[in-house]
């Protein structure tokens, strides 16, 4: 689906299904250097159950066009455009990793637009190490691989994926390559800049979901309990044997997670 | 700072399993089951809808077969990979999840028989044509392609004649042409070169051979690799507009890099059935664990060996592209470091009492270690005549023409103790050379 965004052609899937407006939303947001496809295993279920989905890809990233927005701020602010161009008043955010902190700041600067939250591999800081950074920057694929690494539990490395025959991090690998020149580098920066995350916390006023990867070496564990403890009306899910890439490493405690959150009143 | 990623072997022994959750099974168990009992009817319907991973039915995937797909897909570098009964029923699955009636493949001609057979002679009752091209010329691939073309096909190590396909160079002329390029990496295994790394965007594989190394079980793959952007330019509406038997559902715009493998499983296994048993990917997985260990003493005993044919005063000629008058020998050390894999064939000498098609035959007859079948890649050490057998019904004009010489023994080397090989060779050699006369 192929919509207007501040005048740039901005792409999301749908979950197979004709986008409805009038139908609940949920808007999926992705993480540094991804795009839609990160949530292949969850956008069809909803898109065929009773929900319209937008799995978009963010300015600049996968099929959408537009430039990079310079800080999380812009990103989230970007999300009630989006909605208008989909002609939607409401949707519930689900973001991952850096779609997460997009996802916070949007719920707490726009919170009549914003229903529910769900929130995976997420932390009030996400620092990023120099060495992957300044491989991002030079478009380095030692980059994808690093982010491979530390993104996987240490159980994923083995393999073992959800889908027969798909290899989680090759395909990880191919995604982030598939991106243009600089995506990945943008992204860690805008990640590696944002500060504000426990004080946003504190202003998200919707129901909360924070999903969190027991092996997870981006946002650890505490990182994610500790931004959990400044929202106001949250639950946690934590996933066992699970790294960062939390929906594609265990993608069916993913969809079960966002189901009774975004299914429940 | 160094990703801590596993590597070529270690992947070998571990890509795609784990110990099993409920047993702790150390080896991959057999799943031997045609059916997987669902949670309930909405888990049913999203497996059959592709909201969920999962198995349905064995012909589509099996537990078994995905730990193989997986781990030769992590051996090649690719996004995910399809497992099928023989590499010949991969390859048709690779070409029927692309095109359709109409469309046009451009291949190399120096290929396993039996892919030239499906090309020139099947393929075509089914609307699709394909031009041969010489490998060692890619400019030829650049003048076969026409606007139907939707696919660009060859063997990285040729068979018979062992021409090395120029992979970057074919690759950029596909891509050029806004095509993929297929490669079928069964002579060089993904130990000797990645093709994906080289510029292909599929490979398919006889896991029958090197991969599986036994000779006990069939088996085809399929490994995608994720780069190549589909919906560029209109040519690939199979995975970029709506499936009608599927749901409508777009295989790119929802899977991206794993497009053409959820395709392929999703129609060519459901419609075509050429589905592995659980039973052959336990085999080919075993085959798969020594892959490296295998593949070094193939090449070493492959290097010694040439020494021994080339020196051998019975022996009329050897080819083989490690070898520096090999035409491609340059193309090869750059693109198989490691060796060009363990095909050799040569030459027997003949003399003033029987001509080359008898010297092969006797030295066929000869040989005690070696086995005279119809295969290639296995752990024992293989030979044919082909003059005598796969193309006997050919005149030595036509065997010309196809490459082929009457004297001719096509050999893969195995890993036995290579002098116990020479000494085989040695008598087998002496009885042709002495049988036609080249000797007395």
């Amino acid at each position: 689906m192929k919509l207007q965004v501040r005048g740039a052609e901005t792409f999301a899937t749908t979950g197979g299904r004709p986008f409805v407006p009038e139908q609940p939303t949920i808007v999926f947001v992705h993480g540094a250097g991804m795009n839609r496809i990160v949530w292949y295993l969850q956008t069809r279920y909803f898109a065929h159950h009773g929900h319209s989905v937008l799995a978009v890809d963010l300015p600049g990233h996968g099929r959408s066009q537009g430039t990079f927005l310079g800080s999380i701020e812009e990103l989230a602010d970007w999300i009630p455009d989006l909605l208008d161009s989909a002609g939607v008043g409401k949707a519930a955010l689900v973001g991952h990793s850096m779609g997460a902190l997009i996802s916070l700041e949007s719920a707490a600067r726009h919170p009549d637009r914003v229903s529910k939250l769900a929130l995976l591999g997420v932390a009030p800081k996400m620092p990023v190490h120099p060495d992957l950074l300044k491989a991002a920057n030079a478009d380095d694929p030692l980059a994808y691989d690093l982010m491979m690494d530390w993104g996987t539990g240490p159980m994923g490395h083995f393999g073992r994926h959800p889908v027969p025959g798909i290899s989680l991090i090759c395909g990880g690998q191919k995604l982030l390559g598939m991106e243009n020149s600089g995506v990945l580098g943008n992204d860690l920066g805008l990640c590696n800049d944002y500060q504000s995350g426990m004080e946003t916390a504190t202003k998200v006023g919707c129901s909360t979901l924070i999903v969190i990867g027991s092996e997870d070496r981006m946002t650890p564990p505490k990182q994610g309990r500790n931004l959990a403890a400044a929202i106001p009306n949250v639950k946690t899910q934590l996933i066992q044997d699970c790294g960062h890439m939390i929906m594609l490493e265990k993608s069916d405690q993913t969809l079960q997670a966002l189901k009774s959150h975004l299914s429940s009143t | 700072m160094d990703p801590k990623l596993f590597k070529f072997d270690t992947l070998s022994l571990h890509g795609g399993q784990r110990p099993d959750a409920e047993t702790g099974a150390r080896a991959m168990p057999i799943y031997q089951t045609t059916s997987y009992v669902f949670q309930d009817s909405d888990h049913a319907a999203a497996l059959f809808n592709l909201e969920q991973g999962g198995h349905i039915y064995s012909r589509i995937s099996n537990p078994t077969v995905a730990a193989l797909e997986e781990r030769i897909s992590a051996l090649e570098g690719g996004t995910g990979a399809v497992a099928t009964a023989s590499g010949q029923s991969a390859l048709f699955a690779a070409v029927m999840t692309l095109m359709g009636q109409g469309d046009h493949i451009v291949s190399s001609a120096s290929l396993y028989g039996g892919s030239v057979n499906l090309f020139q002679h099947t393929l075509p009752r089914f609307g699709i044509e394909t031009t041969f091209v010489n490998p060692r010329k890619p400019e030829e691939f650049r003048k076969a392609i026409r606007p139907e073309t939707r696919l660009v096909f060859g063997e990285i190590i040729g068979n018979p004649g062992l021409e090395i396909l120029d992979v970057p160079a074919i690759s950029k002329i596909a891509h050029e042409a806004g095509l993929p390029l297929l490669i079928d990496a069964t002579f060089n295994t993904p130990y000797l070169c990645s093709a994906l790394d080289l510029g292909a965007d599929l490979v398919s594989h006889s896991v029958t051979k090197w991969m599986g190394g036994h000779g006990v079980a069939l088996g085809g793959v399929v490994v995608e690799g994720g780069r190549f952007d589909w919906n560029a330019n209109g040519k690939f509406p199979t995975l970029t507009e709506p499936y009608a038997g599927y749901h409508g559902i777009n295989f790119f715009e929802e899977f991206g890099p794993h497009a053409f493998s959820m395709r392929m499983r999703s129609e060519a296994m459901r419609d075509f059935g050429p589905a592995m048993s659980p039973q052959n990917a336990f085999y080919l997985l075993q085959g798969l664990e020594t892959l490296p260990l295998r593949m070094e003493r193939h090449i070493s005993n492959t290097k010694i060996l040439l020494e021994f044919l080339q020196s051998s005063e019975e022996v009329a000629w050897v080819t083989h592209p490690d070898l520096p008058d090999h035409p491609d020998h340059e193309l090869a050390s750059r693109m198989l470091p490691k060796g060009a894999g363990s095909i050799v064939v040569f030459g027997v000498k003949s003399g003033s009492s029987g001509g080359g098609r008898e010297a092969g035959a006797t030295f066929i007859n000869s040989v005690q270690l070696a086995s005279h079948l119809a295969n290639v890649g296995d752990a024992k050490t293989l030979v044919i005549h082909p003059a005598s057998t796969t193309h006997a019904q050919m005149d030595s004009a036509t065997m010309k023409q196809a490459g082929l010489t009457e004297d001719m023994i096509r050999l893969s080397v195995g890993l036995e103790d290579v002098n116990d090989l020479i000494d085989d060779f040695k008598q087998a050699l002496r009885k042709a050379a002495k049988a036609t006369g080249a000797t007395k």
